[in-house]
């Protein structure tokens, strides 16, 4: 039988999705449903005076309106952050609490007050208008450099400041530093954005009164964390009493792992009227409330020698939260950042300092790439203004700095398993035409524009997150993976995965591997996941994780499943165990002609004494049944590296910047399927390159949001890209027995740096911030011009 | 409220609905033809892209009752006797989606386009498509598809 894994399997998910069948959460319609409306702040930092329901209870249809005095006196719980994390002086980091519906005070334009509940949605909203909240507004806090200095938003939280980091050792910096021929030093924004899947988030719960059961349909990465933290936490419901179902979700990018208010309160309501509720956020709550990325303000330096050998680099960063710590709000810009921060360079002493900051802003938490995008435009930011400085050729710079040997002991923390840095450069120069580029210049040139070229060399640490890696950084949670591989007695086979797809391609990569490993076509296998009544327990998808942690927990269980049917085979054929080999579906007994296909084997193990030979019952110390289970808690995290390299040509006289070429080559180890890590690379390079030329999330000084709509955030669209160029090298991991590493987020890593230290070489090294807007880029142009002419 | 009156994806249909009812809502809502997907509130996404008299139109952007006598083609009505369009198979080979949010609307954005241009380049395909907004395939594989197609219409 040939092997699936490494092959272009066409996706089983796709015939649903491309005939309307999908389904995802707003299209889940109960019976005797009714519709939710939340009342939001309007104002980015008020205290609520009065909140008066009366009007909006007489409106036509309502059914119920709840505020935040019903929750808290229910003692629903609020929104929680995942991770403690420590300051540099050994104090607790502080969090304010974030109740689901804001009692007291609002922190953010967006954050809910009350929701009403009708017979209709026409209903719900023409009730919410009725409902009058009086508000002290206050002076907002909007801005990511100057949080420290404002108002303090909440009670107790001096400074604003949830915890002051330290990774690294600022003595051995100090001592690396004096000893430098020159330092490098740049101070970087990393613009905020908006994840912007294209389903937008929604609910419906649901409530039996027989069974006392919770069902919370919902737009979740992470069903069974969501429950967790629902009921642990928000005390909704203990957790048998409460399933939570993600059906098909479009998209996520991190977006999606959050437990959101809306996923509570109607959870909560929907208990209290005994009736089912349904929320769909409109795209402009969207903007307001889901989860936003990066932002980050950023000192950073680098000491190297006039030959260009890198000594010591710090990195000072003041990390926005928004108004409240989230899920992965606070190990976002402190555990996937900081270690990542020295990049794929030998870097004897380095630290980084995260000052994180609470604003009147939507909170801030993982999106994709999650910290190593920010690390990641730091170093690489920092290393091409080093190659301008010593004159030094970029690619030769980042050769002379790489390790020489694998495992890389990392500077801060990571150990990296393996890689070939020096491989994946000179086949992206091979692969990008480096050698040609000054040619291409100087055609640029003759046509009046300029032309510059950008490298990144990146890893990143995926497989999120090792139980034993994360404990000894101090964080509390390890995450691993689980899988249930179930056996039918006639043969097929259902594989429940604690990952999530929402995009990913589980049903055909989980389904390859799962093949792969049982001898059983892919037809016959169904990857099951995203509801909390069908399996364990899972940890969810995000962190590039979910092959490299959850597909190995398949690879597992498929092994558990292969040894009892050894057992069994022996049994049945009267031979040793021992002698059972498994190939391609078949366990055969060595040195002889007897074997039992494992179809043959399963049904034995539901029915045995149906078939002749079956006489006897299972093996000694086996139960009845083919089904085992694994759950995975990998060594190391994985580390997929690669080299980008791109090109723009800037139009002097607009500013605007064509992206002209755009060149990948990624070692993600093992590839399963090379369409579906195509297509991951492609989206994570367009999320990358959206980031560096045209999205940016923005809030007035007063907090409200600017880019609250397609109209104003700028979506990167079809005509915005050129035909990405990409290619692999590879080196397996030896961590895990695939020999993966993740894929999903290396483009939305590697492409800001790459494309704006383009740019930057396009204009003789001047500094712009991201997004490079033509706006930007055009008054660039013509300082340009006038330092040119001075030359002259 | 009032009597809409369409012919879609081949049947006749007949529902009451009120009078600032857009189409969008009238497929989802009134007859359960939920492939049609809404991804935004200012008529920017494209999700919810059908075919009206044959014309490619985002269905958020009409009411109803603005085209009621018409005959509509969604993404459920593109398969003949249970066989994917050769749009819908071109997306499936070349990997043309992923989460399948933005595809129903994207696939019928592209079936329109080669109904009025035969063998679109990829910079024709690519502004063609600069209604719908995709956030997962960064739109090559989508290109791709679309070009794909076009040999099999």
């Amino acid at each position: 039988m040939a092997s699936l894994v490494g092959s272009r399997v066409e996706r089983k998910e796709d015939k649903r999705f491309l005939t309307g069948k999908g389904r995802y959460t707003a299209d889940i319609n109960l019976a005797n449903q009714t519709y939710a409306i939340f009342v939001r702040s309007p104002h980015a930092r008020a205290s609520i005076k009065k909140l008066n329901i009366d009007k909006a209870l007489k409106s036509s249809g309502v059914v119920s309106i709840l505020t935040g005095k019903e929750i808290a006196d229910d003692k629903i719980g609020g929104l929680i952050a995942g991770w403690a994390i420590r300051s540099e002086d050994g104090t607790e980091m502080k969090c304010p609490g974030n109740p689901p519906l804001a009692k007291d005070n609002v922190n953010f334009v967006g954050d809910p007050v009350a929701v009403v509940i009708a017979e209709s949605l026409a209903e719900a909203k023409e009730a919410a208008e009725k409902v009058e909240v009086d508000y002290k507004v206050l002076k907002a806090v909007t801005s990511t450099a100057d949080a420290i200095n404002g108002d303090a938003i909440h009670e107790g939280i001096d400074k604003n400041l949830c915890f002051d980091w330290l990774l690294g050792d600022r003595q051995k910096v100090k001592e690396a530093f004096d000893k430098a021929d020159k330092v490098i030093s740049i101070d970087i924004i990393n613009n905020r954005l908006i994840p912007n899947a294209m389903e937008p988030r929604a609910c419906v719960a649901d409530y039996n009164a027989a069974s006392e059961e919770i069902t919370l349909y919902t737009t979740s990465q992470n069903p069974h964390l969501s429950r967790l933290i629902m009921s642990a936490f928000g005390n909704v419901a203990p957790e048998h009493k409460l399933r939570v179902v993600a059906p098909d979700v479009g998209g996520g990018f991190g977006s999606k792992i959050n437990v959101y208010n809306e996923d509570i309160v109607c959870s909560w309501a929907a208990k209290k009227i005994n009736r089912a509720i349904k929320w769909v956020a409109e795209r402009s709550e969207s903007f307001l409330t889901d989860i936003h990325g990066r932002d980050h303000v950023t000192h950073a330096e680098l000491a190297v020698t006039k030959d260009g050998k890198f000594l010591g680099f710090k990195n000072e960063t003041i990390a926005n939260l928004g108004a409240y710590a989230r899920v992965f709000g606070t190990v976002t810009p402190t555990y996937l950042f900081g270690p990542c921060a020295t990049g794929v360079y030998e870097i004897p002493a380095a630290y980084t300092n995260v000052k994180a900051v609470y604003t009147n802003t939507a909170p801030v938490d993982a999106y994709r790439g999650a910290g190593r995008p920010e690390a990641t435009y730091t170093i690489e930011r920092l290393v091409e203004k080093a190659s301008m400085e010593l004159g030094i050729d970029k690619t030769e710079l980042r050769i002379k700095n790489f390790p020489t040997a694998f495992p890389f002991k990392q500077t801060l923390v990571h150990t990296v398993d393996s890689g070939d840095y020096v491989a994946g450069m000179e086949k992206a120069k091979q692969m990008a035409d480096y050698k040609g580029f000054e040619a291409r210049r100087k055609e640029s040139e003759a046509k009046g524009k300029l032309r510059g070229i950008g490298v990144t060399s990146y890893f990143e640490a995926c497989g999120i997150a090792p139980s034993a890696a994360v404990m000894s950084l101090g964080c509390g949670v390890g995450l691993w993976e689980s899988a249930e591989v179930r056996f039918n007695p006639t043969g097929q086979v259902t594989v429940y995965t604690g990952s999530h797809s929402h995009g990913q391609s589980h049903q055909t990569t989980f389904a390859q591997i799962a093949a792969d490993e049982l001898g059983v076509p892919i037809e016959n296998i169904d990857i099951v996941h995203g509801d909390t009544d069908k399996g364990t327990f899972g940890m969810g998808t995000y962190g590039s994780r979910s092959l490299a942690v959850g597909g190995i927990a398949i690879v597992n269980a498929c092994k558990k499943i292969v040894e009892k049917g050894k057992r069994v085979t022996a049994k049945m054929l009267e031979a040793n165990p021992e002698d059972v080999e498994f190939k391609d579906g078949e366990f055969i007994v060595s040195k002889s002609n007897k074997k039992k296909t494992i179809g043959e084997v399963a049904f034995a193990c539901y029915l045995p004494g149906v078939r002749d030979e079956m006489k006897s019952p299972l093996p000694e110390g086996d139960e009845p049944g083919l089904k085992e289970t694994s759950f995975y808690d990998p060594s190391n995290f994985s580390f997929p590296a690669g080299t980008h390299i791109a090109e723009v040509e800037i139009d002097p006289e607009t500013g605007h910047v064509k992206l002209e070429k755009y060149t990948a080559c990624d070692d993600f180890g093992r590839i399963i399927n090379p369409m579906v890590v195509e297509g991951q690379v492609h989206g994570g390079l367009a999320q990358g390159i959206g980031q560096a030329l045209y999205e940016n999330a923005e809030y007035d000084e007063t907090g409200q949001l600017m880019t609250g709509s397609y109209m104003d955030y700028t979506m990167p669209r079809a005509d915005n890209f050129p035909e990405f160029n990409i290619g692999y090298t590879c080196t397996h991991a030896t961590t895990n027995p695939l020999g993966v590493k993740g894929c999903g987020e290396a483009g939305a890593i590697a492409a800001p740096p790459t494309v704006m230290n383009a740019v930057i070489d396009a204009l003789g090294g001047q500094e712009v911030t991201m997004p490079a807007t033509a706006e930007k880029v055009w008054k660039a142009c013509k300082n340009l011009k006038k330092s040119n002419a001075k030359a002259a | 409220m009032g009597k809409i009156s369409l012919e879609v994806n081949g049947r006749k249909v007949e529902k009451e609905a009120s009078d600032n009812t857009l189409l969008s809502t009238f497929l989802r809502e009134h007859l359960q033809l939920t492939g049609t997907h809404i991804g935004c509130d200012t008529s920017q996404c494209g999700a919810c892209v059908v075919h009206v008299d044959g014309n490619s139109l985002k269905s958020c952007t009409a009411l109803a009752a603005d085209v009621n006598g018409s005959k509509v083609t969604t993404i459920e009505g593109l398969e003949t006797n249970g066989k994917m369009h050769p749009m819908q198979e071109a997306f499936k080979k070349l990997h043309g989606l992923q989460c399948g949010f933005c595809t129903p609307g994207m696939v019928m954005s592209a079936v329109d386009l080669l109904q009025k241009n035969k063998k679109p380049s990829d910079t024709e395909i690519r502004d063609w498509l600069e209604g719908n907004i995709c956030r997962c395939t960064g739109y090559q594989n989508i290109v791709a598809a679309v070009k794909e197609a076009a040999t099999k219409m």
